[in-house]
């Protein structure tokens, strides 16, 4: 059977199996719709957070990231999950003790404020629809991939798939399509890395493989991968950092902008018990932790086995000592037909300049190096573009495993952007149809016009997000940085001061998020552009010109500080809140007395 | 809710636990993996040095280990302060 066939055959059983269990799990009550009717045991709701967390970026491009990296993207491993330290410790419980259905409506009842609550819904519009934009890619380059169809036709597909399962399922039915995406993500990610780490090292388990040592040259596996990459030319593997500040700040964003994700954050809304929610968070992570763990050693192997295919000589000895692979070669090894796959997707880019028949690979950026080069007569590095997306998912075809592997980890990848995506869907339709409309616009509407009004703004969402997918403004795993860094400088502080002091006001919650906002968008856009619109940055997005070397992806850190320090300094010289918001503050810090759900 | 000064000590407690799980997180991350990785460099974890191990694994485990034993704490506080479901 061809692999065009097993791939469809992967796909298509699984997209049957996700809307099988949409219609199986239909929504009747908003409870359902927006909480999956609080009835979630905390295992699954681990494993469906983990599939709504594990998004496009960490399934296909993580690996990428960190292989050419090395230890300065440690950020993301750490970031991605010490996040759940903190959901679990300061937010989780509090949030569901409090018993209502969305964070606009935790925010607007502890502020007293409808101003509060319309802004909090504006952060989390802002930061969904950034969220929204990185999956929508991650689907179209893997249908484009997997499917042989243009990257276009693969969002429609995609689009279309979480209408129909979000759409009628609501929280009810991600929850339970969530936690079959987990399994198959799961289980796609884990199979390559296995026979990897057992090529390379001869070890089961990748994360002990990484720490373990290369068979075939018999040193350390990072020492040897250090050894390869600084032969030609590159920063070694393990290198320290050259600005900790902001390896500090970058991975402090991405935690605090973890916790401040309003699509997990609404997932602690669905356990039955206030202890549950912590638990949960502890499940979450340990299936979170089941690829995070993986990750650093399926980049780093996919490194290796990169550049030593590109230098043969390499895998026993020195790369230089022999020559580089033959284009020859390329076109007609069975074992490289990956490379030629890759090449017609245009995200892999091979060019003979020299002209000698042969791909030279190294880093043209050093001057050691293109001293060697010019004695060689090597005129540039000859793989012109590797895009970090295809380390994951060009890895069962490097290690030559069979079809349906390839075929399985094309359903992993899809599943993990489509979990992603509807989690993300939910919180920005609930925002509009319970934080504006029933919140603001029409507080009488029934709960059968509230419900049909959360499936209109589903579909709208939907559209929304295509169109952006369609247009992407850049790369998949930095625009989702972005989003963390506004979710780390809005939405959890703005938490945290109302579970952690009953003193923060309307005033001070309100002057904390805009300058978090504000702060954190300016700085981002002078780099990025405004509003991503390419040509309209006010400095160049190069590390020369960032404030003390602080990237823009590293500013959520500074912005959540300056959010924290405005509140205070408001709040102190504004009068202190109610007495019944005091009394609300004191109940939330109490598990005793968390009913169901009382959203209405 | 009605015994105010049990209420008191039963927020007093769960900071405490609260302080104590927030400073192990930092440690084993921002300290291990960041900002000490350069002064413990000369220590192995099997083929990585300790700093490199704790920011690409290591701390992931702290962490998990972390909100169990953080949830079991609080379950355990819940019902000596009788504010359990």
């Amino acid at each position: 059977m061809d692999q065009f066939t097993l791939n469809l055959i992967f796909v298509g059983a699984t997209f049957a199996l996700y809307i099988g269990i949409a219609i199986w799990a239909r929504a009747g009550t908003t409870a359902e719709f927006y909480a999956a009717g609080q009835g979630v045991n905390p295992v699954l709701n681990g494993m469906a957070t983990g599939a709504d967390w594990m998004s496009a970026a960490s399934f296909i491009s993580m690996a990428g990231i960190i292989a050419f990296g090395g230890y300065e993207t440690s950020a993301y491993l750490m970031g991605w999950t010490g996040g759940y330290v903190l959901l679990a410790l300061l937010l989780a419980p509090y949030l569901r003790k409090f018993g209502k259905f969305t964070v606009p409506e935790f925010i607007g009842d502890r502020f007293y404020s409808g101003g509060a609550r319309l802004l909090a819904v504006i952060c989390l519009i802002v930061i969904s629809v950034t969220y929204v934009i990185g999956q929508m890619r991650g689907v179209g380059v893997t249908f484009g991939r997997f499917l042989e169809i243009s990257t276009d036709q693969g969002l429609y597909i995609g689009a279309a798939i979480v209408f129909a399962y979000a759409v009628f399922g609501g929280m009810k039915g991600i929850t339970y399509t969530q936690v079959a995406q987990y399994v198959v993500l799961i289980i796609a990610y884990t199979i390559p890395a296995i026979f990897i780490s057992l090529q390379l090292t001869g070890v089961f388990l990748p994360q002990l493989g990484l720490i373990g040592t290369h068979t075939a040259s018999g040193v350390e596996f990072l020492t040897k991968l250090d050894q390869v990459v600084t032969e030609l030319g590159f920063k070694a593997y393990t290198g320290e950092t050259a600005n900790m500040l902001n390896m500090f700040l970058f991975t402090m964003s991405l935690m605090i902008g973890t916790a401040g994700l309003p699509h997990v954050i609404i997932r602690f809304f669905t356990v039955p018990k206030v202890s549950d929610a912590r638990l949960s968070a502890g499940w979450a992570l340990v299936f979170i932790a089941l690829l995070y763990t993986v990750a650093p050693a399926v980049g780093s192997m996919a490194r290796l086995n990169l550049t030593t295919t590109m230098w043969p000589n390499a895998v026993a000895g020195n790369a230089l000592d022999g020559e580089a692979i033959t284009r020859a070669e390329i076109d007609n090894n069975p074992d490289l037909s990956w490379i030629r796959t890759w090449e017609k997707t245009g995200l892999l880019v091979m060019e003979d300049k020299n002209g000698d028949g042969m791909i030279q690979y190294y880093n043209d950026k050093s001057d050691a190096m293109n001293a060697i080069a010019a004695e060689r007569g090597w005129t540039g590095n000859e793989v012109t573009k590797i895009d970090n997306d295809i380390m994951v998912l060009a890895n069962p075809e490097i290690a030559a495993l069979p079809g349906w592997v390839i075929a399985l980890v094309a359903a992993g990848a899809l599943a993990a952007a489509l979990s992603t995506a509807a989690g993300l869907l939910l919180a920005i339709s609930s925002a509009i149809s319970h934080d504006l409309i029933k919140g603001s616009i029409n507080p009488a509407i029934s709960e059968k016009g509230e419900l049909l009004a959360a499936r209109i703004s589903m579909g709208f969402a939907i559209v929304v997000a295509t169109y952006l997918g369609l247009n992407p403004p850049g790369f998949a795993a930095q625009v989702v940085a972005l989003a963390f860094g506004l979710a780390a400088a809005t939405i959890f502080p703005v938490l945290m001061m109302g579970i952690f002091s009953k003193r923060i006001n309307k005033e001070g919650a309100i002057a904390g998020m805009l300058v978090g906002l504000i702060f954190t968008a300016v700085y981002i856009f002078t780099y990025k552009g405004w509003f991503f619109i390419p040509g309209t940055n006010m400095l160049p997005d190069t590390a020369a010109n960032y404030v003390f070397g602080i990237s823009p992806l590293s500013i959520g850190a500074v912005g959540a500080v300056l959010n924290f320090a405005a509140a205070f300094i408001v709040s102190g010289m504004t009068k202190e809140p109610p007495q019944h918001v005091q009394e609300l503050v004191e109940s939330i810090r109490i598990p005793r007395g968390a009913g169901a759900a009382t959203g209405h | 809710m009605s015994d105010k000064s049990s209420s008191n000590a039963y927020w007093a407690a769960n900071l405490r636990i609260i302080g104590i799980s927030l400073a192990v997180w930092f440690f084993c991350s921002f300290g291990l993996g960041i900002i000490l990785r350069p002064a413990l460099e000369g220590i192995k974890v099997g083929g990585a040095d300790l700093g490199f191990w704790f920011a690409q694994n290591g701390s992931i485990y702290v962490f998990l280990v972390l909100i169990f034993v953080y949830a079991w704490r609080m379950n355990k506080l819940d019902l000596e302060h009788g504010v359990e479901e």
